[in-house]
């Protein structure tokens, strides 16, 4: 039995991460992401993992893509700017198809913004942030206990659709302390990359429809080729448009095609009522105090919290927004998450925004109000 | 013999290359894997990390755990390899452009860090792969498509670069001296610790024909007639060293390698722990 | 008890940060739930600093104190900042250093934190640790055993005695001033 302790979000991070396998960090410091690096160089020598400092982002990112191509589960964390300068390295992943982590404790934005303040803008920025048609999982947790679950799902997913998983976290999430007690979790599945076995016929990017072919670790024999360029079956390069299409689909629908398997979601009182909200991290647990204000005054709401923000949990919503009146996204910038909200009820029923983006983490107040004078 | 190394180190399926008539990759390529196949080394431990630019293609075509990577960045996957798994011997394939210019941090700090690694940087002086464009080592008053009345930068000397960054192993060699730039690339790779080889290259279709450098042949023969062996150089009055550059090898000294140090650390530790 | 809220606040550097983790654990000690954050400015030193914790029964929804039952705070900037968001009848504790205004002067206690460590520990950076003392004496929101149990839990090693005596005289400010201070939470 573990005892209940008190943890920060950051510091959940890394030991949910090191529960999952993680034996390699690659970062470079930024607020207010650096709790992971600092914790990362701490922890990871006890347990055979290793951590380097690199001179800047992008050299992280292609070092946790170097190193996870010799097998190593790997990580790295940043926050805006440095997501931002990232991203060219994390579509090389997408195409290369080389499972990693990457941690975006966002902040106030855009450029430099507020370094030490919270908000949610990079939701956008996680799903489309490098060029081109791509796969990509984005999970959002709205706790520390839930930062340390959601990481390790997050290696989960990486390793077995070979594919970077974006762990969207907030400043609020990141700094937050919270008692936790980890032993619920105590049994959670760890998933392990496969080993190819035929070294001869190994084609590491063979068309599996829907799926991946297991990754062979580099120094193991099986000697291919890894490249940024539209490749064939064996990982050489194409300029074929049929093998180019068929990649693409593949890549596109390994993650489409298995949202049932993906998807996580939660949701609170979505019977019926007035109101629905939708929110994620952070700023779901000032929308679960604001309910709990406006259920005091008679106002019937429900909230719905996709933990996985890319794919998003579409066929979920479709199946609960009906039963409300009116739908509110509520998301600490101008409205990111409601654009795919919107998409998907297609004008059927109201979609409202509710929303802040001055530095400053909601209040309860801030929601309720803005119910209230929707009435 | 040249045909016993295609058969053992190239993808056949890959080859013909993708390299214009007279471009000397091939011939840098092939010094490379020559090296590889003197030292012995197990194939399956060789691994061959490429940016994008021409050189970069090499990658693709050689039969080893290969991976071709994002504009500059080849020696921060390197890097991410050579940590992550120090059995590997990690060679990383580059150009002027890929590694002097958009990957000159990444560069330098592997010199600082002295990583195991081995650079061998192609340097043709121009961005063949987009066209000729210039590169920072286009050398001054040269044209290029995005000089078209001559370059105005000054030429960046990779190897005093390297030098001063940190590298423990600096030396340059050409596509005509090819019996010693396989050499040099073999003591790159057996020196432990960081190890840059510059191999001076030519482009005849761009560079060359920008700057009416004459056939293939004349722009080898133009490395033959002007480089001076390290030997020799330290002898020539500078009158006589004008024009003409340094092959050889430039450094090579002994100093505190990154993996090995960071197995110290975790030596200690484990003595101490618990 | 369904839920406390209190900030701790000052200046960067006085290791408020720290008591209010401190406080949090000794929460969790007690088998409470607890929540704690922080702000604080771009400066390592010398800025401002706040610490917030929240201890409840209860799962803790929203993680941020709105409304301090308990305000303590060792900087002037610092109280005038955070007084007016007091909930009512909220108690806040404020360094003798702070002259309050007159309409609060009534309701607030001052009592000598930053002198205490400086003159009976002769340790400045046990001011963080005394307020503790002070709160636990005052509102009894964590016991003193567990709140001495998770000093020593994070305090640097060999800052043991010290602090332990830093909870002490933080107990002894609170005793010592009894009478006064339960007319002013009468107030």
């Amino acid at each position: 039995m573990m005892p209940t302790v008190l943890m920060q979000g950051n510091e959940a991070v890394v030991e949910g991460a090191i529960n999952a396998g993680l034996k390699f960090y690659a970062g470079y410091p930024i607020t207010p992401s650096t709790e992971i690096a600092e914790l990362c160089a701490e922890k990871l020598p006890f347990v055979g993992g290793k951590f380097i400092q690199m001179e800047d982002e992008i050299a992280s990112m292609a070092a946790v893509i170097g190193a996870s191509l010799t097998g190593l589960k790997a990580m790295t964390a940043t926050s805006g700017p440095g997501f931002s300068l990232k991203q060219e390295n994390i579509g090389f992943a997408a195409m290369a198809e080389i499972p990693c982590v990457i941690v975006d404790v966002q902040r106030m934005g855009p450029s430099t913004g507020m370094p030490t303040s919270p908000a949610q803008g990079d939701v956008m920025q996680s799903r489309w942030g490098t060029h081109g048609d791509h796969p990509i999982i984005v999970l959002s947790p709205s706790s520390v206990k839930e930062a340390y679950y959601i990481t390790i799902q997050a290696f989960n997913l990486s390793e077995k659709y070979r594919t970077p998983v974006i762990l969207l976290m907030d400043e609020v999430i990141g700094h937050l302390r919270e008692a936790v007690n980890l032993d619920e979790y105590k049994d959670v599945e760890i998933f392990e990359r496969p080993m190819p076995q035929d070294k001869e016929n190994y084609l590491p990017y063979q068309y599996i429809e829907n799926g991946v072919a297991p990754l062979a670790p580099f120094g193991k024999g099986f000697r291919f080729h890894v490249t940024g360029l539209a490749h064939n079956e064996k990982g050489l390069p194409t300029n074929d448009p049929k093998v180019t299409e068929k990649l693409i689909k593949r890549l596109i629908g390994k993650i489409e095609n298995n949202k049932k398997d993906i998807v996580m979601f939660e949701e609170k009182d979505t019977e019926g009522g007035d109101i629905l909200l939708i929110s994620f991290g952070s700023s779901a647990r000032a929308c679960e105090a604001a309910m709990q204000e406006l259920k005091k005054e008679g106002i019937k709401v429900g909230l719905f919290k996709p933990i996985t923000i890319w794919p998003f949990p579409d066929k979920k919503l479709r199946e609960i927004y009906p039963r409300f009146k009116k739908v509110f996204v509520v998301e600490m910038n101008t409205g990111q998450l409601y654009y795919e909200v919107d998409r998907i009820i297609k004008g059927n029923t109201y979609v409202g925004k509710i929303n802040k983006f001055n530095g400053e983490f909601f209040t309860p107040f801030d929601i309720v109000e803005k119910i209230k004078e929707s009435f | 013999m040249a045909s016993e190394l295609v058969e053992r180190y190239f993808r056949k399926e890959t080859l013909p290359n993708i390299w214009c008539p007279g471009c000397s990759n091939g011939i840098v390529t092939t010094a490379i894997v020559r090296a590889i196949d003197n030292l012995g080394l197990d194939q399956n431990k060789v691994c061959i990390v490429s940016g994008i630019g021409c050189s970069a293609r090499a990658s693709g075509y050689l039969d080893f755990n290969t991976l071709h990577t994002t504009h500059g960045r080849a020696i921060a996957f390197a890097t991410g390899i050579k940590f992550a798994n120090p059995d590997l011997t990690v060679i990383v394939i580059t150009g002027d452009g890929d590694n002097a210019a958009i990957g000159g941090n990444h560069f330098i700090h592997a010199c600082r860090r002295n990583i195991d690694l081995t650079v061998v940087m192609y340097n043709n002086h121009i961005y063949g792969m987009t066209g000729g464009q210039h590169s920072p080592t286009t050398p001054r008053f040269d044209r290029a498509t995005t000089a078209p009345y001559g370059n105005i930068d000054r030429y960046f000397d990779i190897c005093k670069l390297a030098i001063g960054a940190g590298a423990t192993y600096v030396a340059r060699g050409t596509a005509y001296h090819v019996q010693q730039l396989t050499k040099l690339i073999e003591r790159g790779i057996s020196h432990k610790g960081f190890s840059f080889i510059e191999a001076l290259s030519i482009c005849p279709t761009y560079y060359g024909r920008k700057n009416k450098k004459g056939t293939p042949a004349d722009m080898l023969k133009w490395l033959k007639d002007h480089a001076v062996d390290i030997k020799q150089g330290s002898k020539m009055d500078p009158e006589e060293f004008h024009d003409k550059f340094i092959i050889g090898e430039l450094l090579n000294i002994d100093e505190p390698e990154f993996v090995e140090e960071y197995q110290k650390i975790l030596n200690n530790l484990k003595v101490n722990y618990k | 008890m369904s839920s406390i809220e209190i900030r701790l606040s000052g200046s960067g550097g006085q290791g408020l940060i720290l008591a209010g983790i401190i406080l949090a654990e000794a929460a969790i000690l007690d088998g409470k739930n607890s929540v704690q954050s922080q702000s604080y400015g771009p400066e390592a030193r010398g800025g401002s600093s706040k610490a917030e914790i929240i201890i409840s029964d209860e799962y803790i929804t929203y993680p941020k104190v709105l409304k301090p039952d308990i305000l303590l705070t060792l900087a002037p900037s610092a109280y005038l900042w955070y007084k007016n968001d007091m909930k009512e009848n909220g108690i806040i504790i404020i360094d003798e250093s702070i002259i309050p205004n007159d309409e609060d002067a009534q309701k607030v206690i001052r009592l000598p934190i930053i002198k205490t460590a400086q003159e009976v520990i002769g340790r400045a950076f046990v001011a963080n640790i005394i307020s503790l003392g002070v709160i636990a004496e005052l509102t009894n929101v964590v016991t003193k055993e567990s709140l001495e149990r998770a000093v020593l839990n994070r305090v640097p090693p060999g800052t043991e005695e010290i602090n332990k005596r830093a909870l002490t005289e933080g107990y002894n400010l609170v005793k010592m001033r009894g009478s006064e201070i339960w007319q002013k939470q009468m107030i």
